[in-house]
């Protein structure tokens, strides 16, 4: 039997509930982690700018540590968590469907199992 | 998965072909350069070669499907998206002006990478993906399906406001893009501005309208290529020359040291301090005659008749006699347009008198008040340009082409990638252009001034894109004799650097790609959201396929024409409000956009209330403040510039989003099963 078919006896209620709870798993996880890499982007964002005249006596390979801050740290942190962001995601969306297909397996195997 | 990799190889293997040919096309250039062409040729094969090639990719992907039309039928990979959306993003803007803007005001103009790059973390993670997830059409399609609302549930009123909203913000854009395209065409080719619009308008034309979405993603990526060559060949010349690196992200870092030190040595010159004590004189005379008024206009426009019969009763030239009454014609009619007209003047006097400011340095201020308004600005002025950039629609639009949501993710990434590979260079231009203009043209011989000042001097007789006239009449070139607008930096790049003159053609070709695509995005918004939200989903639901099409591709024309008009008008008023696009989207668009996916409770009155309210407290903001819309500086709220009014919009809009939607019944049922859907993966 292929995992993805639901087996005929599983109640479908409690199938609907894995569901739910799998989706509301990601979402959570979703959430947490826009969260966290906007706090990131807010804090470089911020603080780039609003540090810039004392950033500015840092030097680094010839710039001012506010100017490469402006010109290019700060979009390339931006760059960074976009890809990180994406890399996640997809982590997370295959999670999700592997836990669906998992969940819809056992289930079927158990009420298989009870039906014999 | 495999049908995906063969398409992305296919594609791969035509841009390939097209490198290889545009590359050929440079070196055949330069051959005939070397054999005596002419510069004029040169710059019309440029300009007619590339508007060719464009319209020959818009007739290849002629559809009138409707997935194909609008949405490019959802399959283009991402890294190809990603291209197509950074030239849509790249306008003439960035192109031409953000590295004079850079070269004139140093660190504050950063804040133009920071917004413009910052906000596709907004894109990425709150909006893209979820507007891909939904599939459908247009934004105001989102806005309409998730808030519902008016006559049948439909979402009517929202969808309405988020029209007008997208029609604003875009044509606003739009014109400008197309003003810019005019003067390019017109400097680099000598025909007419007007006739350099419609030129431009016809390439516009026939992969858009032809195409729709997919002609312009195909055109698009294209132009990004052309793009990116135009700006990197000169720039990396010039790395070269001075940094002795040819990567000039990485190397301008050893030329900033040396530009502060030669900076430092500017202010202190003598020879520098007597041109600018000269025009600290000259704008000393204008605060006198302000002071005096309206006494002393009377008395200026007496003198300015007599100075002009006398030259007529002493049989003057013909020239003094002209000059004196060009003089009599351009004073001020009365004495409130004097007391502007010389405030301006006595700006632009003091601004000349100033010494330079170091390049670097952030938020110079002669007090510690001044310097923190400038940070405030600063930072208000971020927060605009990135929460607009999550905002527009024409790249919002864009997140619907991808084959699934996770290359709609991947592909805000490709697309922040591109744009970086310029924008990364845009400050390093900006500083090694500086470094040059200081250190070759700063303190060289009047008699021997480079070629390219009399050239791009004279290409525009009314405002003069540089100037460099002998103050102090001692013969050598100072710092403060130069008045330089932004916009000839990039264009003069390739002869600054004295490079042949097909990478000037290049460059202008690069500019003409970014305008091009641009207003194929903006144009293409536009008339989507007519089409489709206003005639489709409000005229005439039972319109069939075919008929939206036909439909949409007239409304484009006729909204290409009346964008071409507008800008053939040269209207100072929409172009000095471009950057307020920006703030107009953010603060209409951004909050229901958001709220919409993640906060359940937001509902159709919240929606409406969110934009209305939104837009208008930016726009009383704008009227109040900017000076161009009858406001006055001293009105603003925490001196914050009338261009940066989202930062009290987006919150306004915010606000009331949420007070709106609590006060009111929560959404349908309905509409929490949407926002499940959305939030779910595929």
């Amino acid at each position: 039997m292929p995992p993805e078919t639901p087996h005929p006896l599983e109640p479908d209620l409690a199938r609907q509930q894995r569901l739910l709870a799998a989706r509301a798993t990601h979402w959570r996880r979703t959430r947490r982690l826009t969260f966290v890499l906007m706090a990131l982007w807010l804090a470089t964002g911020f603080c780039t700018v609003f540090f810039a005249r004392e950033l500015s006596r840092v030097t680094i390979f010839g710039w001012p540590l506010s100017f490469y801050m402006a010109a290019q740290g700060a979009s390339l942190i931006c760059l960074a968590i976009i890809g990180v962001y994406a890399w996640r995601m997809r982590r997370y969306d295959r999670d999700l469907a592997r836990t669906m297909a998992d969940g819809t397996r056992v289930a079927g195997g158990v009420a298989h199992g009870a039906a014999k | 998965m495999n049908r995906q990799n063969r398409y992305f190889r296919r594609l791969s293997g035509y841009y390939a072909w097209f490198c290889v040919c545009f590359a050929g096309f440079l070196l055949a250039l330069t051959v005939l350069e070397n054999e005596g062409m002419p510069r004029l040729w040169i710059g019309h094969l440029f300009m007619f070669a590339t508007i060719a090639l464009y319209a020959t990719i818009g007739v290849v992907s002629r559809t009138s499907n409707v997935t194909e039309y609008y949405v490019a039928g959802r399959r283009v990979p991402a890294m190809f998206n990603g291209m197509a959306t950074a030239a849509d993003w790249i306008s003439a803007a960035s192109f031409i002006s953000l590295a004079g803007g850079l070269y004139l005001s140093g660190f504050d103009a950063l804040a133009y990478i920071m917004g413009w790059t910052g906000g596709y973390c907004l894109v990425a993670l709150l909006i893209a993906p979820y507007l891909r997830k939904f599939a459908q059409y247009t934004i105001p399609d989102y806005l309409a399906v998730r808030y519902g609302g008016g006559a049948g549930g439909r979402g009517g009123p929202v969808r309405a406001l988020a029209v007008g909203a997208t029609i604003i913000v875009s044509f606003i854009y739009v014109v400008a893009q197309i003003y810019a395209v005019g003067l390019i065409a017109s400097r680099f080719t000598g025909v007419d501005f007007s006739v350099g619009i419609f030129l431009g308008l016809a390439s516009i034309l026939v992969c858009s309208f032809l195409g729709g979405m997919r002609g312009i993603t195909w055109t698009q990526v294209a132009q990004y290529i052309i793009i990116l060559v135009a700006f990197l060949i000169p720039t990396m010349w010039l790395s070269a020359k001075h940094a002795d690196n040819p990567l000039p992200q990485v190397a301008y870092g050893s030329v900033l040291p040396k530009l502060a030190q030669r900076e430092a040595q500017l202010a202190l010159d003598p020879r520098e301090h007597e041109v600018r004590a000269r025009f600290q004189k000259e704008a000393d005379v204008y605060k006198e005659r302000l002071a005096a008024l309206p006494a002393s206009w009377e008395q200026g426009k007496v003198e300015a008749q007599r100075r002009l019969d006398t030259a007529r009763l002493r049989n003057l030239s013909l020239a003094d006699v002209r000059s004196a009454e060009r003089a009599l014609a351009a004073y001020p009619k009365t004495a409130d347009d004097a007391d502007t007209l010389w405030r301006e003047q006595r700006a632009r006097l003091l601004a000349r008198a100033q010494p330079p400011q170091p390049h670097a340095a952030p938020f110079a201020g002669a007090t510690e008040a001044e310097s923190n308004a400038r940070r405030n600005n600063f930072l208000a002025l971020v927060f605009c340009l990135m929460f607009g950039t999550a905002a527009l629609p024409h790249i919002l639009m864009r997140s619907y082409t991808t084959p699934s949501v996770h290359e709609t993710r991947v592909s805000v990434f490709w697309t922040l990638f591109f744009i970086l590979l310029i924008y990364l260079s845009i400050p390093a231009l900006a500083v090694l252009a500086k470094y040059d203009i200081y250190t070759s043209l700063v303190g060289s011989d009047f008699s021997s001034l480079p070629t390219w000042i009399s050239y791009w001097g004279n290409i525009d007789k009314v405002n003069p894109l540089i100037q460099v006239t002998d103050i102090n009449r001692d013969g050598l070139v100072q710092l403060a004799e130069i008045a330089i607008d932004g916009d000839v930096l990039v264009l003069a790049t390739p002869e600054i650097g004295g490079l042949p003159y097909v990478i000037s053609g290049l460059v202008a070709a690069g500019g003409l790609a970014a305008a091009l695509s641009t207003a194929d995005g903006l144009l293409l918004a536009i008339s989507n959201a007519l089409s489709h939200d206003i005639y489709y989903k409000i005229v005439d639901p039972g319109a069939s396929t075919q008929k939206r099409v036909t439909i949409s591709k007239l409304l484009l024309l006729a909204v290409a024409f009346i964008a071409a008009y507008a800008a053939s008008q040269k209207p100072a008023d929409i172009l000095s409000l471009v950057g307020a696009a920006f703030s107009l989207a953010a603060s209409a668009l951004f909050p229901p956009l958001v709220l919409g996916v993640f906060w359940k409770r937001a509902n159709h009155a919240g929606a409406i209330a969110g934009m209305v309210s939104g837009f208008l407290v930016c726009l009383y903001y704008m009227l109040r403040v900017h000076p161009m819309l009858g406001g006055r500086m001293d009105a603003a709220w925490f001196d914050i510039a009338p261009m940066s009014a989202g930062i009290f919009g987006v919150p306004a809009g915010m606000l009331a989003v949420v007070v709106a939607s609590l006060l009111t019944a929560p959404p349908a049922r309905g509409s929490d099963a949407l926002v499940d859907y959305i939030r779910a993966p595929e």
